[in-house]
């Protein structure tokens, strides 16, 4: 808890500056809508950590959400009763894409960097092979209430993003966040002491693919059919990650610490476009945020763990 | 290049024999490469065409110099257990850089190139130091920095600017034989980042510092200067790209690198030839071999006219199964 205390109080500070600017986004329809946008990227971010905080990356979240809103117009197409065969089917595929990365990761011993790469190629190069180029077809209406409709002004995301967010919290505190933790801490000790290492981050993966297929479901209704749905949310999820005080390398942080990293980055976002910043230095933007916000943090860490430096450029 | 794997491997001489040989992912790039050839020309040759033509040998070497200088810097970063996201980013900056100073004329030919290797170095040196000084973890650096650079080009370009003049066009296109301008320059920087990594100290350093980095400071060695060194050398590999890329097409343009997907791809490349990308070992040489088979492949695909799509699944694919081959010859020896 006490590493998610900095990224709480640069959330408070962001949010008090973007109700300065719009009031509006203190009404309880202002600030719905404002968690309904950053929905998709927090349960991302809650997904991506279980994969970092294991010490391994996955760079295949951004390709598998386009692939996956893709497909799922191509399967339903327009068809209303398609919808909730194709939403079982794009959980199972996420799994199933997850743990793909896992087992490659883990039984080939291939740096997860590598392989999470490789799933992004064929990811992409596979689903535009079997659509000839382009998304083709329609999403349900019924499958687009997810991301778009909502029970008067609370929108579906919303209760999604808790439940989500709650079994991610569950998680890390029962037996398997602690062996997650341990796993990504030191695996050799880990191994050593009887935990399944390669069972654990298997499961990681598998989380994320999770993870990916629901930020697809959300958003395929809040965004609709795009090739470009999922692009560069790899970054922003692992951006965000960080931005909440997880160390790449693993066995640090706190989940609801990478989730308050997303909605801060969504929040950042949000207000650049308030203040007006030009797209285009948005990113400038983000770039100087994401490394002050990490050096900040690598800073005031008092040293006293173990001396890992070494660890903190190791990729893999 | 046996010189180098010879004097990297000193402990392996022993075994003797094919299998010992094998085993230098290097070499295996080299023998799936020849091998590649020769199943592409037998197939294109059943599908009644000519497979190795002086048109395709030639497209083969201009489809992998920019890349492979990218690579070449890209190895420098990945062996000193680094890595480097920005490069994408920092092409596109100095296509604009040279060709906005050129502007057509041949005499701005060499401020241009000035300009282009000072903003790399300067690029290359903010990386090194943001990873080194403020301790923040090299993904997350260079992404940082690659965001930087990405928002003030959008910011300051929609499309294409400046003008390359004719003369300078002629790197990107010229040819000497069979040997274009561009390979004979992504050769000298091969050669150059070669003798530096298995002839100079600072080359042992990057292996000590990429092998072990609380090893090799308590050996004496300035680790973070270091770094910073190879992070300098990997954007002037950018930086030449750049210029490259711009002589190519004749202007500069703020999509010419993450449209290539550089980073990713020459992080690919590297780790194809064998580099751990953890860092200490491998070398230059696998990652010629590398760009090579991603060039031939791409190649062979063109020929067969087979789509674009399918390229990207064969090309993951490829990557992953050299990876996990590597991985595992690598086995017996890792304690």
């Amino acid at each position: 808890m006490k590493r998610a205390l900095p990224i709480l109080a640069v959330l408070v500070v962001l949010l008090a500056a973007i109700a300065i600017a719009n009031p509006f986004f203190l009404e309880p329809a202002g600030f719905l809508a404002f968690l309904k946008r950053a929905a998709p990227l927090v349960i991302l971010a809650a997904g991506q950590y279980f994969v970092v905080v294991s010490g391994e990356f996955d760079l295949s979240v951004g390709s598998l959400v386009t692939a996956e809103v893709v497909i799922a117009a191509r399967l339903i197409d327009g068809d209303e009763s398609a919808t909730w065969p194709v939403l079982a089917l794009l959980i199972v595929a996420g799994l199933l894409v997850g743990l793909v990365n896992g087992v490659l990761t883990t039984k080939l011993r291939v740096p997860s960097f590598i392989v999470t790469l490789g799933m992004l190629l064929v990811l992409s190069g596979a689903v535009f092979l079997w659509t000839g180029g382009a998304p083709r077809g329609a999403l349900s209406e019924g499958f687009r209430t997810f991301g778009r409709g909502g029970l008067g002004t609370l929108p579906w995301s919303v209760p999604i993003l808790l439940v989500a967010g709650a079994a991610a919290i569950w998680l890390m505190r029962a037996d398997f966040g602690r062996t997650l933790k341990a796993t990504g801490d030191n695996e050799r000790a880990a191994a050593l002491s009887g935990v399944r290492v390669d069972r654990v981050k298997i499961f990681a993966f598998m989380l994320s693919g999770l993870s990916a297929a629901v930020a697809a479901i959300l958003l395929g209704g809040f965004a609709g059919v795009s090739a470009q749905v999922g692009q560069g949310l790899e970054f922003s999820a692992i951006t965000a990650v960080v931005l909440g005080g997880v160390v790449l390398g693993g066995g640090r942080g706190s989940v609801l610490a990478a989730m308050a990293g997303a909605v801060t980055l969504e929040a950042l976002f949000t207000l650049l476009n308030l203040y007006g910043v030009s797209g285009a230095l948005e990113s400038t933007v983000q770039g100087v945020i994401i490394i002050a916000a990490v050096a900040a943090g690598a800073i005031r860490l008092p040293r006293k763990p173990t001396p890992r430096r070494g660890d903190a450029h190791a990729a893999s | 290049m046996d010189l180098l794997t010879r004097a990297r491997r000193p402990a392996r001489r022993s075994y003797g024999g094919l299998a010992s040989h094998l085993r230098d992912p290097a070499r295996v790039v080299f023998l799936a490469l020849f091998g590649l050839v020769a199943a592409g020309w037998a197939l294109v040759a059943f599908d009644g065409g000519q497979f190795l033509t002086l048109e395709s040998v030639v497209g083969i070497q201009q489809r992998s110099a920019a890349l492979g200088i990218v690579a070449i810097g890209q190895t420098l970063a990945i062996l000193a257990g680094s890595l480097d996201l920005s490069v994408a980013y920092l092409i596109s900056l100095t296509s604009l850089v040279a060709a906005e100073i050129m502007a057509g004329q041949d005499r701005n030919a060499g401020p241009a190139i000035a300009a282009v290797l000072a903003i790399s170095a300067l690029v290359g040196l903010v990386n090194g130091l943001v990873i080194t000084r403020l301790q923040v973890h090299a993904f997350i650096a260079t992404l940082g920095v690659g965001l930087i650079i990405k928002g003030v080009v959008d910011h300051l370009y929609d499309g294409p600017a400046g003008k390359v003049p004719e003369s300078f066009q002629l790197l990107g296109y010229s040819r000497v034989g069979p040997i274009p301008v561009s390979a004979m320059l992504w050769a000298g920087v091969a050669v150059v980042a070669w003798f530096l990594l298995s002839r100079t100290r600072l080359g042992y350093r990057i292996y000590a510092v990429g092998g072990n980095e609380e090893v090799a400071r308590l050996s004496g060695i300035r680790t973070s200067r270091v770094i910073v060194i190879t992070h300098v050398l990997c954007s002037f590999c950018a930086g030449i790209a750049g210029l490259l890329l711009a002589a190519r097409l004749g202007a500069g343009a703020p999509t010419v690198g993450t449209d290539g997907g550089y980073e990713l791809e020459s992080i690919a490349a590297v780790v194809l030839g064998g580099t751990a990308l953890a860092g200490g070992r491998g070398g230059v040489a696998g990652t010629v071999g590398g760009v090579l088979l991603l060039a031939v492949l791409d190649t062979l695909f063109n020929q067969l006219e087979v789509n674009s799509f399918a390229k990207d699944v064969v090309r993951g694919a490829v990557i992953v199964i050299a990876v996990a081959v590597y991985a595992r010859r690598g086995t017996r020896r890792v304690a």
